[in-house]
């Protein structure tokens, strides 16, 4: 139990000192509002990443929706901020989006999920599609203009928090009596079914926490940016929080914050380059791929427990 | 009354009717062996049985509460939830998770727990992790997988797989436990081994066994009643003595018919 607490207490730890270092280079000049700018996004990235993650890594379904979750909750913020413009009114748009985007995961989940690989992936894409195109015909969303002049009220360190937040409740789903069922049902569903776990169940409940996921970090997004519009929320938006998931190691969550950072920074250095960013861009995601195929890190997952369990032993051993 | 009653179970597929009006029953605590030739409708049967198929007609009841309850339509959780359990033919674990994992998803139904308070750790998540896992060392111990729990399920040894099946179909509390050929592709000393293994589940865990196997000397070792099909009907039904002797069983077995044309 003490061990268990150690264990958490570890991990807010980390993550204030993280927040502590990006404050104090803030505080000191180093990082400016343009680098503060890429940061949050950064943040944002690992939100959806993460939250993908869930989806394709640990419940092994291919969807390429995350843009329309997205696209929830950056319109739900944008509406409610706009006529609410307080941080209670933001924070009860995020709750708005989340819940707006679970309920539609869910009436897309039961049917969709019987499907497999890349018939999921289509069909979770159409709806992703339907989500876009209704904003871009509906007169609350302002069409295709998008809505503009939004209240900032999330900021790096608000952004952090949440990305902290959203992290740690997914990892503790996974290493829970839920996530284990949900890693049994990627791993062979037959065998789940006959020990009494039910496959749609498991499934549907990974999909709504990963579509929630994204509902926020667009909520944050739209907030952030200070504008939204349909163009936003493209394929081309899940296809790039997909490439994330899969360059860090389909399965590792740590291989999702670790690439979220990691293209993020690689970006940001190739705007240097103009014209021959996305080149760039695309040669280095290819040669990542040939050389290590599963991902950065695969699905080896940093632990706090494995850490130090290792250190201890290896002090033992020498003494 | 009987914990399993089939009654005229019937499967179809296409033109091809793979189970015929097959009546059968097992009592509470009972070791029944199902055999027959390849292709006779056995592994047919446990999958009309477990819900993976569903009957073309027929009815599967098992006896809950002293009440019998009728399981077709059921989905296979469901099914598994009211307590019936299987092994498969080709083995099926979770392969990449941890041994032990594989034995604690198996609970998964056992075990009410709120989604919160796995989420945010609260103390009673931690109680409940400890009460799954203990019991699902001391499960394993009985089948000498302790040793291993934190390794991959794929690493295991071919006939250590065999057995983390079983382990982890009694996790999730059966009152019948389905065994599906459990001695396929193991050598004599495995066998005996595996026999000692069934006979030891019977006793300890008091639940009731339903056997497909080939190998004839486990079965006449262990069953207390046998069933043999042929082309999906049943054509012998006894004790391990009878069926060795019926004459039907033998002309399936060995082809006498066609030895009284010489």
């Amino acid at each position: 139990m003490k061990r268990n607490l150690r264990e958490q207490f570890i991990w807010l730890l980390i993550a204030f000192g993280g927040w502590l270092i990006i404050d104090l280079l803030t505080f000191g000049g180093v990082i400016n509002s343009f680098m503060l700018t890429i940061i949050t996004m950064i943040e944002i990235n690992v939100i959806l990443a993460v939250s993908l993650n869930l989806i394709l890594g640990i419940s092994g379904q291919f969807s390429l929706g995350h843009a329309g979750f997205m696209a929830i909750g950056a319109y739900a913020s944008a509406i409610i901020t706009q006529s609410l413009p307080t941080i209670w009114g933001f924070f009860l748009s995020i709750i708005v989006g989340i819940v707006i985007s679970s309920f539609i995961a869910l009436i897309e989940g039961i049917p969709t999920l019987r499907l497999r690989g890349d018939y999921l992936a289509i069909a979770t894409l159409g709806v992703s599609e339907i989500i876009r195109i209704t904003i871009n015909n509906l007169e609350i969303t302002n069409g295709p203009k998008g809505i503009y002049n939004l209240p900032q009220f999330s900021n790096w360190s608000l952004v952090y928090i949440v990305a902290c937040i959203v992290t740690l409740i997914i990892v503790n789903l996974i290493h829970s009596k839920t996530g284990r069922a949900i890693l049994a049902v990627r791993d062979n569903e037959i065998a789940a079914s006959a020990v009494g776990v039910n496959p749609t169940k498991y499934k549907v409940i990974a999909f709504t926490v990963g579509a929630a996921g994204a509902s926020l970090a667009g909520s944050l997004y739209a907030n952030y940016i200070q504008s939204v519009t349909p163009g936003d929320f493209t394929f081309m938006q899940s296809i790039s929080v997909l490439i994330m998931v899969v360059l860090g190691g389909v399965g590792s969550i740590t291989g999702s914050v670790l690439a979220a950072v990691v293209l993020g920074v690689v970006d940001t250095v190739l705007q240097n380059y103009g014209a021959l960013r996305m080149v760039l861009y695309s040669l280095i995601l290819i040669i990542f791929m040939l050389f290590r195929p599963a991902g950065f890190l695969g699905n080896w997952e940093f632990s706090v427990k494995r850490f130090f369990t290792k250190q201890k032993s290896s002090r033992e051993n020498k003494s | 009354m009987n914990l399993l009653e089939v009654k005229n179970l019937t499967k179809n597929f296409g033109g091809l009717t793979a189970v015929d009006d097959v009546s059968l029953h097992v009592a509470d605590q009972e070791l029944v062996a199902l055999i027959g030739p390849n292709g006779a409708g056995k592994t047919t049967i446990f999958n009309l049985l477990t819900g993976v198929n569903t009957p073309s007609s027929g009815t599967i009841s098992l006896k809950i509460d002293e009440k019998l309850q009728l399981l077709n339509q059921q989905p296979v959780s469901k099914i598994a939830d009211l307590g019936l359990a299987r092994t498969f033919q080709n083995i099926r674990l979770f392969e990449q998770m941890t041994v032990l994992d594989n034995v604690m998803v198996a609970m998964t139904s056992k075990v009410s727990e709120n989604p919160l308070s796995e989420v945010l750790r609260l103390p009673s998540f931690y109680e409940k992790e400890t009460q799954m896992k203990d019991k699902a060392i001391k499960l394993l111990e009985l089948f000498d997988l302790a040793e291993s729990v934190d390794q991959k399920a794929s690493n295991l040894a071919y006939g250590q797989q065999r057995r983390l099946e079983i382990v982890r179909a009694l996790a999730t509390e059966p009152k019948l436990l389905f065994l599906d050929e459990p001695a396929a592709g193991m050598n004599p000393r495995e066998t005996a081994e595996l026999t000692a293994s069934i006979k030891m589940i019977q006793e300890k865990f008091k639940i009731a066994i339903i056997l497909i196997e080939h190998d004839m000397k486990l079965v006449m070792e262990l069953a207390q009643r046998i069933y043999v099909l042929e082309y999906g009907r049943l054509i012998a039904e006894g004790q391990p003595k009878e069926i060795q002797n019926n004459p039907e069983v033998i002309r399936a077995y060995l082809g006498g018919d066609d030895l009284e044309l010489f």
